[in-house]
């Protein structure tokens, strides 16, 4: 990737770390923790967004967060289709959705473009907060 | 407890998610995805278009496949039948908009500075100085980037994705997430296919297909004499659809020639 390309794709990445981390600073002040241990997402590779370019931007965008140092865990899947002719779920290239049992190309992606929050691990510091009634 | 049925963690059971290893914070499942936000504005703006009969159109392609130049094009060929305005996306000038305006037609201008992509809260925010009363359809030109858009609903009913002739004709197998996300892939600048000899077509459209579904893709030529046929009876088809009446007959005699 040229310089120029990966400045715009971090660019991108940023953007999207800044969704992500106003969901985790969310979570966070929901449950009265002031920092964040380690904040798991999942990224398909229909999601548009690149696994490693995240991993940098996150580092950026967390800078004085509540998530500031956390670990960040990226899982990622394989491209998996339904066939709406004859059924098969087929695992597929991103590019080649067809299916792989009868090669036709009226799919559905049931797996490969999440792009999601899936966990956030809070970084103890206090007991939680108890409310009485 | 996931926060996306509602089940909200509130402070008084909160300790129940704490988990018993010691040292080691509660760990809270989510699974959000990251773009709700977003997503939801872009609802927002659905509902604004519906509300008001307008057909929204989210108009993408690299740089200089030549959507403006598609856009003047049709402005000119739906004259007088239907109401056009435009919202512009580009990281710098108003060169765009300004075209848009030379026309007769309404343009705002979105510079993002160097966000790489329009987002439905931009658009949101442009809307407030574009009245849809009286409209019939809004083409939103994107900035011009065959990555990042893809990933942003604007809140657009249609998609249409601009495929140069002097581009690759693998395109669509390089970017999977943009021709997929695709409505109508339009083949633009196609009167130049005549001194080109490195652009097949077919070998476009299988790339498209490829990708699954049954996208469309057509010609379009913007410039000289237009050739915007196939395209513009696209738009009515449409438009129709949305039951959104021309204004006026198609006029006898006027040549739009099926490409």
């Amino acid at each position: 990737m040229t310089p120029v390309a990966m400045r715009e794709a971090i660019v991108h990445e940023l953007s999207v770390c800044q969704a992500l981390l106003a969901q985790v600073a969310e979570i966070a002040a929901a449950h009265g923790a002031s920092a964040v241990a380690r904040v798991t997402v999942e990224v398909g590779p229909l999601s548009g967004v690149e696994p490693f370019l995240l991993a940098n931007a996150f580092e950026v965008a967390s800078t004085g967060s509540c998530a500031a140092g956390a670990a960040l865990s990226i899982e990622t899947s394989a491209v998996v289709i339904g066939c709406l002719i004859c059924g098969t779920e087929s695992q597929v290239r991103p590019n080649r959705l067809l299916c792989a049992a009868c090669g036709g190309y009226r799919t559905r992606v049931i797996r490969g473009d999440e792009l999601r929050l899936c966990r956030v691990e809070l970084q103890v510091q206090t007991a939680p907060r108890l409310q009485t009634a | 407890m996931c926060q996306t049925c509602g089940c909200a963690i509130s402070p008084g059971n909160a300790h129940l998610t704490v988990a018993a290893e010691g040292g080691r914070g509660p760990v809270i499942e989510v699974l959000q995805d990251l773009l709700a936000a977003n997503d939801r504005v872009a609802m927002h703006n659905r509902e604004h278009f519906d509300q008001y009969g307008v057909l929204a159109i989210n108009l993408m392609s690299s740089p200089g496949a030549g959507k403006t130049a598609l856009l003047e094009a049709t402005i000119v060929a739906l004259r007088g039948r239907y109401r056009i305005a435009v919202i512009e996306g580009d990281l710098e000038t108003d060169n765009d908009a300004a075209r848009i305006r030379a026309h007769g037609v309404a343009a705002v201008q979105i510079t993002t500075g160097t966000a790489c992509h329009l987002d439905a809260h931009l658009v949101h925010r442009a809307l407030h100085e574009l009245p849809l009363e009286g409209l019939d359809l809004l083409f939103i030109e994107n900035v011009g980037n065959l990555v990042c858009p893809a990933s942003f609903d604007l809140g657009q009913h249609r998609n249409v994705v601009l495929l140069c002739v002097t581009e690759g004709d693998d395109k669509p197998a390089k970017y999977p997430v943009m021709f997929r996300a695709a409505d109508l892939v339009a083949l633009s600048k196609s009167d130049l296919l005549d001194v080109l000899d490195d652009f097949d077509p077919e070998r476009a459209a299988d790339a498209l297909h490829a990708l699954g579904g049954e996208t469309p893709m057509l010609r379009t030529a913007a410039r000289r004499a237009p050739e915007i046929g196939s395209w513009l009876a696209w738009l009515e088809r449409e438009l129709a659809e949305r039951r959104i009446p021309a204004q006026a007959p198609r006029q006898e005699g006027v040549a739009t020639v099926a490409v």
